[in-house]
């Protein structure tokens, strides 16, 4: 609101909305000057660029430019948010809908080699009328609630284009065509190692964090340590423990049988754990030293017990800090488990380090795409439900 | 009864409670008054064991305080501080059920409890009931942090400068409502204040504290009359005396019969505020109502004048 009613002030006599220009600007650049789509015969050899023009049916070509003009127009001059909302939702939805269409429409049809991505105009335009949709969003300032309604919705349009094969022609799906079966796998590979990784530092780190709070000297010497281990970088940490790991599989009888060794998922695992103990701890530490001295006090005061203190009071008042620990934890992770593919972990990293070997792009894109989505869909999710924790307890919940 | 026998509590080499023997009788209030420092805190905190005296014993009823497991002893002690305490995560109805529930009462019984205790307070139940802590302003929210000591209700409410975070106008309606949840409950009140006004308002004993030691527990009269040391007469301030020595008496402690001009005061105004009226209307006399509003007689300006004086 007060974002809005500054930029009226500053707006003087024209009516013309500062992020609107850049809005405009870049979908000007993109609509007339950048291509839309690049055309390759095949897989690895440089593309030609195609404008919107050349790239779709006329009728629909002219469209898809009509559409952009009327949105960057709406983007420059102060419109309501609700609206401008609407506009970046169709020029995004008709963008998603066309890159499909204009794959079918340049495809060769008898050339399964060929093939047709996304080129700068299309990522461009995305880029300006996303802006324009978050810029849209952010100013009607909705509840956690609708956030996620709107996440929900987005995901909803995407899986249907996905479902309905409008994205089939596009080059990351040739990808993904020859590679279903493994991509799934691997999906659920990265996910065990994000998710599994965090159960494990949630199941230690927790109650480390309540130890380090309790411990006056334990918080110090424990958080350093941790800190020590986030400066290593990722690749050397899966380097270090390959001695170690591959030690233990071959001293300490059934850790092989568990899938214990020095190179695959256990040193990813382990590293990805070791990543997650600092943000899990710190933000344990950090929450519960946050809660009212006065209400812990008057706890112990009326005759809680020591348990009964930390689960009634201590824990819910420090849950949305815990709780934002565990999104920096899980998004960090989601990132982090591309690099296990390095040391045979699995995952979606696979896809981008053999796309970088056979410089194909397109391949990279197939697993640094559900990496991105992922992690985006994780981090507004968990914020949304810290909102829903915290609201009804702290005073001005709300801006 | 509430028994301290020599508790000293040492810090390393410093004692902030230095040998304090004292009792306090049942349904009393007593005050305990000092500078902040001087282990008033520290005192009161012994006897729900949140602090453990280095020597001594506390004795409640006769039985030593270390005689149950310290979260049981502080279920039956009720307990209010400065800032109210209350769970800013929980409704103000189940921050004053905590510890009924703690004690395993059943649901309708909590149930009954919360809302007379609301209502006592003056606060609508229907209304508060649901509301959460931030929601309240501060004279309410120390309401229910009062309300949820006494939930349980316990013989003895020790409260740490319950009043401390309030503005003077609503701590004077605290007060008067503390006094009248005392006399409902027959609650036995040990309060801690830095504040010689509320001490005097309140307490039918006083203990001033210095450096860790009682230097005088004794009635109000009595602090005024004969303070042991300079220190207590410096904490009730010289200047002060007269008008602290009438704040005790009723005014209809000092009727006399007899008619007199203008407005009225009621009988169970203290004397100092009726001292207060005839100066400021510039009386020599004025009536005293009774609460049924008949005149009782009247009181003169040289009578309190009298009654202000050092009693010998």
């Amino acid at each position: 609101m007060t974002v809005g009613s500054i930029r009226e002030k500053e707006g003087g006599s024209l009516p013309v909305d500062k992020l609107g220009v850049i809005v405009a600007a870049l979908a000007v650049y993109g609509a007339f000057l950048a291509t839309f789509v690049t055309y390759r015969a095949n897989r690895i050899v440089q593309g030609e660029a195609r404008t919107i023009l050349e790239s779709l049916p006329p009728s629909l070509g002219y469209g898809l430019v009509a559409l952009v003009s009327a949105g960057a127009a709406i983007a420059l001059f102060k419109t309501s948010a609700a609206f401008r909302m609407l506009a970046a939702s169709a020029v995004l939805v008709a963008l998603s809908l066309l890159i499909g269409i204009a794959a079918d429409h340049l495809m060769p049809a008898d050339n399964a080699y060929a093939r047709i991505s996304p080129a700068s105009g299309f990522w461009i335009l995305f880029f300006a009328f996303a802006l324009l949709a978050a810029d849209a969003l952010t100013r009607m300032s909705p509840g956690p609630g609708i956030r996620l309604l709107f996440l929900a919705g987005v995901l909803a349009v995407m899986s249907g284009l996905l479902a309905t094969g409008r994205w089939d022609g596009l080059s990351i799906l040739k990808e993904y065509a020859s590679r279903a079966d493994t991509f799934w796998a691997e999906a659920g590979r990265h996910l065990t190692l994000a998710l599994g990784s965090l159960a494990a530092a949630a199941l230690v780190g927790l109650p480390l964090g309540i130890l380090c709070h309790r411990v006056d000297g334990l918080r110090d010497a424990v958080l350093n340590v941790l800190n020590a281990i986030q400066t290593i970088p990722s690749i050397a940490l899966f380097g270090i423990l390959i001695g170690p790991l591959g030690w233990i599989a071959a001293n300490v009888p059934g850790a092989m049988a568990i899938g214990v060794r020095g190179i695959g998922v256990a040193p990813a695992f382990v590293a990805l754990f070791l990543y997650s103990l600092l943000p899990m701890v710190a933000n344990t530490v950090v929450g519960l030293a946050g809660v009212p001295q006065a209400a812990n006090d008057a706890a112990r005061g009326i005759g809680m017990t020591d348990r009964q203190r930390l689960f009634a009071v201590e824990f819910p008042l420090a849950f949305p800090v815990i709780l934002a620990g565990i999104r920096i934890v899980l998004v960090q992770n989601i990132g982090l488990a591309t690099i296990a593919a390095l040391i045979g972990g699995g995952g979606f990293g696979v896809f981008v380090f053999q796309g970088i070997g056979q410089t194909a792009m397109d391949l990279v894109l197939l697993g640094a795409a559900p990496t991105v989505i992922l992690a985006f869909v994780v981090a507004i999710t968990l914020n949304a439900v810290i909102e829903i924790t915290a609201t009804g307890r702290s005073p001005g919940g709300s801006p | 009864m509430i028994e301290f026998e020599h508790i000293t509590k040492r810090y390393g080499d410093t004692a902030v409670v230095r040998d304090v023997s004292m009792a306090v009788a049942p349904h009393t209030v007593t005050v305990v008054v000092g500078t902040s420092g001087s282990g008033k805190t520290t005192l009161i905190r012994m006897v729900n064991r949140l602090v453990e005296p280095t020597s001594g014993i506390i004795r409640i009823d006769g039985e030593d305080n270390r005689s149950v497991p310290e979260f049981e002893l502080r279920r039956r002690i009720g307990y209010a501080i400065q800032g109210h305490g209350l769970f800013p995560h929980r409704t103000v109805a189940e921050n004053i059920a905590t510890v009924p529930t703690l004690l395993g009462w059943d649901r309708s019984r909590i149930r009954a409890k919360v809302e007379e205790l609301l209502t006592l307070f003056q606060l609508d139940p229907d209304f508060f009931g649901a509301r959460y802590p931030h929601e309240l302003s501060g004279g309410q929210q120390q309401r229910v942090g009062v309300a949820r000591a006494l939930a349980a209700e316990p013989n003895l409410l020790l409260m740490d400068e319950p009043f401390g975070a309030l503005d003077p106008i609503i701590r004077a309606k605290a007060q008067e409502d503390l006094i009248a949840i005392q006399k409902h409950f027959g609650t036995t009140i040990i309060l801690v204040t830095h504040d010689m006004e509320e001490a005097f308002r309140l307490a039918n004993k006083i203990a001033v504290m210095d450096k860790g030691e009682v230097v005088q527990y004794a009635t109000p009269e009595e602090m005024l009359v004969r303070p042991a040391t300079p220190f207590v007469e410096e904490l009730i301030g010289a200047s002060e005396r007269p008008f602290r020595l009438l704040a005790i008496e009723r005014a209809g402690a000092a009727v006399e019969p007899g008619a007199a001009e203008g407005p009225p005061i009621a009988e169970d105004l203290s004397q100092r505020e009726a001292l207060s009226e005839l100066l400021w209307s510039g009386r020599e006399a004025l009536p005293v109502a009774a609460s049924d509003g008949s005149i009782v007689g009247r009181l003169s300006l040289d009578s309190l004048i009298r009654r202000a004086a050092r009693p010998r």
